[in-house]
């Protein structure tokens, strides 16, 4: 009976909007477009732009119809930018620094997620809280710091931690960390604890607690934060900006504040410059879009 | 620099989680004490601890090599009074804010409502509104740049002006260049903001979406009585990564022209008094501060919300 009385009101409610709905699509589907052709235009421009050879340009300036179009733009830029040789540096710190902070942050979350300690609030406040500073508020006694810590010379050049892929891996894990404890202490909480129980009625110790029996059932947590670590890492700029100091040695997204310089004179080669170096990112969007939405909204819906 | 945070935590289950028995062995104990301990030590050693010291450093006039001598405010009053940059980096962080709060937030927000009505093609919207998002920052000021380019440019191309006489300087002229680059901020704010709203709005049940409009409401009442409030949690983190991100915006200034000629920010200003060639550490420091204070509000306004639950004896 109300069954059929809702339906019989819902379908008076909508049979006069049905234009309207219609027109509320339309408008919607109009409003989108807009937006989206405004907001793929700077990257189409660079994409056009890198695929003009500079004297077309020159010849026709840059808003004009190409007359030629070729790859050399990006070919250039990979040899005389030394774009390998960057890609490599931020391989060296990118990597590591991801393996440790997910390692240490599921440490951490297990332990505050399993055990109810009194501290377990505080440790997590302050995880959490550090990962939300400005990092500019760290940088003068950071700075300091890295200056003086002495680093055996097997992991640095420098002798400090200042100036090195070690040092730059040190501060991406202690500031990453946070948010991944956050996220995969909110995760871990959601897996039953009859798991670890069991564990634990079988005489398991904490170690294999952690690492045989939660870890595993982790999997799609620790997919979606090493996705989204990976390309925060990649795409830091400040770090490496202010604790290292030789041009030669600095990730790639740092290395582009030296690249536009070197190619100032030619937006052809730095628009092809700056498209390889975002191509890493891009094809982590196209492949794995899924898992970076999933790590940046985590525990925002129930399931 | 992205503000990460997730959403929600899950409830505390109190009493269902393990004691502190005495079935953990002395081996567990020390296992458990090394999983908290290194990174609570990493953490300490490289986070807090300098967060400490930048209050202890900008009562002093540190340089890098000379001995740090105790000036207790002076640093705070030359920040007031002398300093001619501190004034207009603080407006122009003002500006940033507000920027995000009025426009690129709520056109996150609207993306998000638009693409959760589940149109045709909205699975290519979203991916075109979230590809800034994978970009870095440095990258996205150099992508603008060559758009703003003088004579090289997008917009100055389309409007027809890229002789040396009447070409607009979009990232060199004082006027123009914070707008400017607020554009390259909103390009990339809008989609961040788009894809955490759009999380919450699909976590929303449609039957009470349905049961209002049955009660007759439209869209836009429909939006904002009944899905915006229950949307409560997804909203405190939407402040909190709009008000943060302003805070630290950096990159795309300092790509530009190193935050300088009408691009001052407090960040920028830290970090080319700490390591450009004046050093001055201790000012610096003074800077980080009241970066840092300023901070501290909208991360204990999220804190507090995210952990009042589990704070509940």
């Amino acid at each position: 009976m109300t069954a059929l009385a809702v339906q019989h009101t819902r379908r008076r409610a909508n049979a006069p909007k049905g234009a309207r709905a219609r027109g509320g699509r339309l408008a919607t589907h109009a409003v989108l477009l807009v937006l989206a052709v405004l907001w793929s235009l700077p990257i189409l421009w660079a994409v056009y732009v890198s695929l003009r050879p500079e004297s077309d340009t020159k010849k026709y300036g840059y808003a004009s119809i190409a007359h030629a179009l070729t790859f050399q733009n990006y070919s250039d830029a990979w040899t005389q930018g030394q774009i390998p040789h960057f890609f490599q540096n931020t391989v060296i710190i990118t990597a590591p620094a991801v393996i440790i902070t997910l390692f240490l942050a599921s440490c951490v979350a297990f332990v505050v997620a399993r055990f109810s300690f009194r501290f377990n609030l505080i440790l997590l406040l302050l995880f959490t809280a550090g990962n939300l500073l400005p990092q500019q508020t760290l940088l003068s006694p950071l700075f300091k710091i890295f200056l003086y810590v002495h680093v055996p010379s097997f992991l640095s050049q420098s002798g400090t931690l200042y100036d090195s892929a070690f040092g730059l891996i040190v501060i991406n894990v202690a500031f990453q960390t946070g948010f991944c404890v956050f996220v995969l202490s909110n995760f871990m909480r959601t897996i039953p604890e009859e798991i670890t129980e069991a564990g634990l009625v079988d005489g398991a110790s904490v170690w294999t607690l952690y690492w045989r029996l939660t870890l595993p059932l982790c999997r799609p947590a620790l997919a979606a934060l090493a996705t989204l670590l990976t390309t925060w890492i990649y795409n830091d700029f400040f770090w490496a900006l202010t604790l290292m100091s030789t041009g030669s040695k600095l990730p790639i997204t740092t290395a582009i504040n030296n690249l536009k310089g070197q190619f100032a004179q030619n937006n052809n080669l730095l628009s092809a410059g700056a498209l390889i170096i975002a191509l890493p990112t891009l094809v982590v969007y196209l492949v794995l879009q899924r898992q970076f939405i999933a790590g940046l909204t985590l525990g925002s819906t129930k399931g | 620099m992205t503000v990460q945070t997730a959403t929600k935590v899950a409830p505390a289950r109190k009493g269902r989680r393990h004691r502190r028995g005495p079935r953990l062995t002395r081996r567990d104990r020390v296992v458990i004490g090394l999983m908290i301990g290194i990174p609570l030590l990493l953490d300490l050693a490289f986070i807090w601890g300098p967060a400490m010291a930048t209050v202890f450093l900008s009562f002093t006039d540190a340089h890098s090599v000379a001995p740090v001598k105790w000036t207790g405010g002076a640093n705070y009053t030359f920040m007031r009074k002398v300093d001619p940059t501190f004034w207009p980096a603080v407006q122009h962080n003002v500006i940033w804010l507000v920027e995000f709060i009025v426009i690129a937030t709520p056109l996150g927000m609207l993306l998000a409502v638009l693409l959760d009505r589940g149109i045709k093609g909205s699975r290519v919207y979203q991916a075109i509104f979230f590809l800034p998002v994978m970009l870095s920052l440095a990258l996205i000021g150099i992508i603008w740049q060559i758009v703003y380019s003088q004579q090289f440019g997008l917009i100055n191309g389309l409007l027809q002006r890229t002789s040396t006489t009447d070409a607009i300087n979009w990232l060199g002229n004082p006027k123009l260049n914070l707008w400017a680059v607020l554009v390259e901020a909103t390009w990339r704010q809008a989609g961040y903001v788009m894809v955490l709203y759009l999380a919450g709005l699909r976590a929303f049940d449609p039957e009470l979406r349905e049961a209002a409009i049955i009660d007759g409401a439209n869209a836009w009442q429909t939006f904002w009585r009944v899905v915006f409030p229950t949307l409560r949690p997804i909203n405190i983190v939407i402040v909190v990564v709009t008000v943060i991100e302003s805070l630290r915006a950096f990159d795309l200034v300092f790509i530009t022209n190193g935050g300088s000629n009408g691009l001052e920010l407090l960040s920028s200003m830290i970090t080319i008094y700490i390591i450009g060639p004046a050093n001055r550490i201790g000012y610096g420091s003074a800077l980080g501060v009241v970066l840092l204070v300023i901070s501290l509000v909208p991360i204990t306004f999220f804190l507090v919300q995210q952990f009042r639950k589990e704070n509940r004896p």
